[in-house]
């Protein structure tokens, strides 16, 4: 008290001083957030004035990444993205086992190279590296088919077709401009040669960066991890060095125009087969229009097809059904028609080495027990999405996958291809304007609903095997077990289609259970058909009684004292 | 401090201390003033839809808002803000405050998401123009629960679809 009375004009200042400091305080913060704001409008002024500046070159040679990168960051940031930071790691470019997770695959691929060795898949980024180091490839000898979709091959193809043609193929003309017919020719010469001879090529061809030997993406080690080189770099002088990319920008991108584009013959091929056919397409209104035209020439994606149609082509040139083995050329087998039936109908209709004596009918492997041939379903994502619900309503593979997204004012497609569960508001949300729980809900059910048909096809296949292989061990004929072959292979091929397609029944649920269905029905015939070949002579059903209709009144009057039924007794317990 | 101190708030202390509060305040006046005039606030206090456009988020919005039915009939104002004189204020100042924040943030969702408060505005913009149409639809106590009308008619204002429908219709096909 006399403080304050003594020395008023002290405290008064005091007060007055912790109020203008209190002031100057929230006057500079406020400042510091106008000046903020303001910066980040000038940024975003600044970005709306270009969408991206063209600082280097491109042509048809440029596969490696980097170049494209320079112009168009963002989609090359994504595009990396499809690369896990795990991936240096070493061990962890060998996934999950699928063979250990779901036993009865081993038993599905007997006889083939998928029961050594068949893991999770990983991002874009690891498709060279994985097929490099797989066990399929290394322990097996495998055809050059494979690079097709696992290396960024146009430009060899280019380079080996111009030369089969007996034209030049010098740098410069493959960098001058895309000429289709000599893939074409450079993808049949090369498509029954030795993986391991196909790669070699591959990494001798321009890149477009010949100076840089780095690529964006390690290449595996020559003969996976148990090879000569396996862990160690590959000396620069020796024979296979050189380099080779994953699927690349100039894959489905114009280097010119950066209009998305089909390289890939197969597909190229396939879906001109599908068009000249008459099999229904109304997810492809491009394929109804060129029908309707009168069919003249040959369809041409790259000529015919919608900008949205192109969104799915260019993954439908891997994502797909296709025979890649050594007999024939790649094949996408969709003359009859997209759904799985035709496909199954096509595979039957073929003969390899047709009109020789080396004649056969069509498999891709013959079943390490029970000696059936059959076929095996590769990841037919694009068949599957045609049958369902997103593709009749005009929604393509990118609008799921790739969602567009906004980076500062442009607009561009996410290129970290990857599950729409990951991005449920830029994938689903455009679209279906439900929370994110409920998305997510929805997914998960068809997918946990398609696991558990999924694991009841492989019981049944299991049980089906195990009798296919009594019946012969009973010293039946192989013509005896012709029709249980048939029935196997019907069995497998619908199990092993839904089995080896990514989407886990998503892409068209309602077909993805129809077919799992008809797995576990075949399976069933075939095991009860083997049962019935080696099992003695069933009695005779002649006299067996059958029980007269029973209504449900009494027909004579309960008399009285009768206790009452069991029934009511037990629901009043 | 003690009795015995001399006191640190000597006059001259204040009085320096007024004039690095001036000058702040000054600088914040300026550069607010600044940031406003460059920033084109003052287009954010009329009517024009392409100045919501202004932010890239809402250019998708603005392109089909121009292709929708309302387009001849409704800006963004008629149906995202209060038709009451003062609550319209009160939006208009709740939403550019938020969407700054959003945007200079970078943290907001894309395809963006409208509020629960905002959906209610919608819903009453519609109720403005259509209650004459309408009103037997309406719940008999003011309040009572009912669907949005945009959970129907959800492409009036402005559809945002990334794909296209399909070019023909399906019996058009062979």
């Amino acid at each position: 008290m006399t403080n304050r009375s003594t020395r008023p004009n002290v405290s008064r200042r005091g007060s007055l001083a912790t109020v203008l400091l209190a002031a100057f305080i929230a006057a500079a913060i406020a400042t510091a957030l106008v000046a903020w704001l303001l910066i980040s409008i000038y940024g975003h002024k600044q970005e709306a004035r270009q969408p991206f500046v063209r600082v280097a070159e491109l042509n048809e040679v440029s596969v490696d990444p980097q170049p494209w990168g320079l112009n168009w960051p963002h989609h090359y940031d994504g595009w990396k993205s499809t690369a896990g930071d795990k991936f240096y790691g070493g061990s962890s470019a060998m996934p999950q086992s699928k063979l250990d997770k779901q036993p009865w695959l081993k038993r599905l691929y007997a006889g083939y190279a998928f029961s050594i060795d068949y893991r999770e898949a990983r991002g874009h980024a690891y498709m060279l590296y994985d097929q490099g180091v797989t066990e399929r490839v290394t322990k097996k000898p495998q055809a050059g088919a494979c690079l097709h979709c696992h290396g960024s091959m146009n430009v060899l193809y280019r380079k080996v077709g111009l030369e089969a043609m007996g034209e030049e193929a010098t740098d410069e003309v493959l960098a001058a401009h895309f000429n289709m017919p000599a893939v074409q020719r450079g993808f049949e010469e090369l498509s029954t040669k030795p993986y391991s001879e196909v790669l070699a090529m591959l990494k001798q061809t321009p890149d477009g960066t010949p100076d840089d030997s780095e690529t964006v993406f390690p290449t595996p080690p020559e003969g996976g991890f148990t090879g000569e080189f396996a862990g160690k770099p590959v000396p620069e002088d020796h024979p296979t060095g050189g380099k080779a990319h994953p699927v690349t920008c100039i894959d489905c991108h114009d280097p010119e125009t950066m209009a998305l584009r089909v390289t890939r013959p197969g597909f190229v091929q396939g879906i001109s087969d599908l068009a000249a056919g008459d099999a229904p397409a109304p997810h492809l209104p491009s394929i109804a229009k060129w029908r309707r035209a009168g069919r003249q020439g040959k369809y041409d994606p790259n000529v015919h097809a919608t900008r949205q149609e192109m969104r799915s082509f260019v993954c439908g040139q891997c994502h797909v059904e296709y025979y890649c083995a050594n007999k024939m050329t790649l094949t996408f087998p969709w003359k009859n028609g997209l759904k799985m039936e035709d496909l199954e109908k096509t595979w039957e209709e073929t003969i390899f080495a047709e009109g020789t004596d080396d004649e056969e009918p069509f498999h891709d492997y013959k079943h390490g027990e029970t000696g059936a041939l059959i076929y095996k379903a590769q990841h037919p994502e694009f068949e599957l999405w045609s049958q369902g619900v997103h593709a009749r309503s005009g929604v393509s593979c990118s609008d799921c996958h790739m969602p567009y997204e906004r980076v500062g004012a442009a607009k561009l497609s996410n290129h970290h291809v990857r599950s729409p569960l990951e991005n449920l508001n830029a994938a689903c949300q455009n679209c279906h304007k439900h929370d994110e729980q409920q998305l997510r809900d929805r997914v998960e059910t068809i997918q946990s609903n398609n696991l558990a048909l999924l694991e009841r096809a492989g019981a049944a296949m299991t049980d089906m095997l195990d009798a296919v292989m009594e019946a012969k061990a009973s010293g039946l004929a192989e013509e005896d077990l012709a029709e249980v072959y048939r029935l196997q292979r019907k069995a497998m091929w619908r199990l092993d289609y839904i089995s080896s397609e990514n989407s886990r029944g998503f892409h068209a649920s309602q077909e993805a259970a129809r077919i799992l269905g008809e797995s576990i029905d075949y399976s069933r015939q075939a095991e009860a058909k083997a049962l019935r070949l080696r099992a003695p002579d069933a009695p005779s059903l002649e006299g067996i009684p059958i029980e007269p209709i029973q209504g449900v009144t009494p027909t004579e009057p309960i008399a009285e004292g009768t206790p009452k039924p069991a029934v009511t007794d037990s629901a009043s317990r | 401090m003690t009795d015995s101190d001399p006191s640190p708030t000597t006059p001259d202390r204040t009085k320096a201390l007024a004039v690095a509060v001036a000058v702040m305040l000054g600088v914040l006046g300026g550069l607010g003033v600044f940031t406003f005039g460059y920033g084109g606030g003052h287009a954010y206090l009329g009517n024009n839809p392409q100045s919501c456009a202004n932010c890239h988020v809402m250019q998708d919005s603005y392109d089909s808002w121009v292709k929708s039915s309302h387009h001849a009939v409704a800006t963004c104002n008629d149906c995202h803000l209060s038709h009451d004189p003062i609550m319209k204020w009160v939006n208009k100042a709740d939403n550019g405050f938020f969407h700054s924040l959003a945007f200079t943030t970078g943290d907001y969702k894309d395809p963006i998401q409208i509020k629960p408060r905002n959906s209610r505005v919608t819903q009453d913009a519609c109720l403005y123009c259509h209650k004459d149409l309408v009103n037997h639809m309406l719940p008999a106590e003011p309040g009572g629960d009912m669907l949005a009308c945009v959970h129907c008619h959800m492409s009036v204002g402005h559809a945002q679809t990334v794909a296209p429908r399909r070019v023909a219709p399906h019996s058009e096909y062979p």
